[in-house]
């Protein structure tokens, strides 16, 4: 029988180690599994490199992580908000590293690494800052520039529901990064806030596939903060 | 180019209500943070135009009233919002595929400087900007069909953002092709800069002064 349900947060999280790459699902405070983030400050990690769209955001688990030096690198489109941040001030005063990513080079690139897709050409941010350096192509009369599959040791995802098996749904806005990460790491560890028989989703409701996914933990966490 | 503004200047509500009177039904359109965002409250109900949010929402409704939020439901500024009837919801590779396949007709978004060949600035005022997010505006400046600019015409110290080239750093390369300020709606052609439209009582002559770059007649 495939059973993808773990008791607890620490059985979630098991193995995951110093120097990983972990990619962290939620867009704003939407969608965001603040369960295992947490869950990652009692490991006492190091070394990190954390994949997160709003990876500086002043709110959430993050900069608990940060304040207690377990990243050393945040990769994201949108480092910091209105407020004042841990991010910001580490980075201000070099102790943490920033690769500066457009939000949909980003999902391409965490999408490329589950498709089999090594490198691919974008005109998004070609002729740019983001983009110096790197090589480029003109393809059909527009500058493009070779954008890497972005990869990772672990994948941290929020769903809806869930079943045995690791099939997914999500709650509106709350489906954002999840699905394409879920896809891109060598574990997927799923917290889901409602735990469904087997069978109990319709085979067209369901957004991620079970195959993608390794571990899942029953967190009934509740609405998202704003 | 430091001349002081004139003193009659669209609000920022007009300027969304002037853009939204050029976007005709049945365009899929992306509003970005801030001011662009106005436009959407200036497009009647009964024209169907679907609003897209870059965090995978298709089909943004009207503001929520205060205190009928829905948590699970917010826009790509953070901000809560609804979803109208025939919405639908994507994740954030779909979200950026409909951006970058070209299947916007136009994304609207603000700017620090716009040049008179297309290309922009709005994600990084330079070296001084501790950390600035990029977001997803170099996807939209460089997937969208359309790209609009609403912004004002001059910066708060008097300098025209309307240039012939940009200083700050670049977010797409050549991509705008309108720009809506308090005080005129200017096209982007191969000559450059072309005046549309002067907001009322203002000449030609009053809006090429407040423009770096040289301003064409239509």
């Amino acid at each position: 029988m495939i059973d993808k349900f773990v008791p607890d947060i620490a059985a979630a999280l098991k193995g995951i180690a110093d120097d990983s790459v972990i990619m962290i699902g939620g867009f704003g405070a939407v969608g965001s599994p603040n369960a295992l983030i947490d869950g990652l400050l009692e490991l006492n990690l190091k070394g990190l490199t954390i994949v997160a769209n709003n990876a500086g955001a002043a709110f959430g688990g993050l900069p608990k992580l940060m304040q207690a030096g377990s990243i050393r690198k945040v990769v994201c489109s949108y480092p910091k908000g209105v407020e004042k941040s841990v991010f910001v001030e580490l980075y201000r005063d070099g102790k943490i590293e920033l690769e500066l990513v457009p939000q949909g080079t980003l999902a391409e690139r965490i999408r490329a690494a589950g498709a089999g897709i090594p490198a691919f050409f974008t005109p998004t941010g070609a002729g740019t800052l983001l983009t110096e350096n790197r090589e480029t192509r003109v393809i059909n009369g527009r500058l493009c520039v070779l954008e890497d599959a972005l990869f990772a040791d672990a994948a941290l995802v929020e769903a809806w529901q869930a079943d045995r098996w690791g099939n997914l749904t999500y709650r509106l806005a709350g489906r954002n990064f999840n699905p394409v990460m879920a896809g891109a790491a060598k574990l997927t560890i799923v917290q889901t806030q409602h735990r469904v028989a087997l069978g109990e989703l319709a085979p067209d409701h369901v957004i991620t596939p079970g195959i993608y996914v390794d571990r899942v933990v029953h967190v009934p966490y509740g609405d998202p903060e704003i | 180019m430091s001349a002081a503004i004139p003193l009659k200047t669209l609000s920022r509500d007009a300027m969304a209500a002037r853009i939204a009177s050029d976007i005709p039904e049945g365009w899929v359109v992306n509003l970005g943070i801030g001011a662009p965002t106005l436009v959407a409250n200036h497009v009647p109900a009964t024209r169907e135009v679907i609003f897209h949010s870059e965090n995978g929402v298709l089909g943004v409704g009207p503001a929520p009233a205060p205190h009928h939020t829905n948590p699970w439901l917010i826009n790509a500024g953070k901000q809560h919002i609804t979803l109208r009837d025939g919405a639908s919801i994507i994740g954030h590779a779909d979200s950026f595929a409909i951006i970058r396949g070209g299947h916007l007709d136009l994304a609207v978004l603000g700017g620090y400087e716009v040049a008179q060949n297309g290309d922009l600035a709005n994600w990084s005022t330079g070296p001084d900007d501790i950390a600035p997010g990029v977001g997803g505006a170099m996807d939209l400046g460089a997937g969208a069909k359309r790209v609009w600019i609403l912004m004002d015409h001059v910066s708060k110290s008097g300098a025209s953002k309307l240039v012939e080239k940009c200083s700050y750093p670049l977010t797409a390369l050549g991509s705008v092709t309108r720009v809506y300020t308090n005080i005129a709606v200017i096209d982007i052609t191969a000559r450059g800069f072309v005046l549309c439209e002067a907001a009322p009582g203002l000449s030609f002559e009053d809006i090429q002064n407040h423009t770096e770059a040289k301003l064409h007649l239509p």
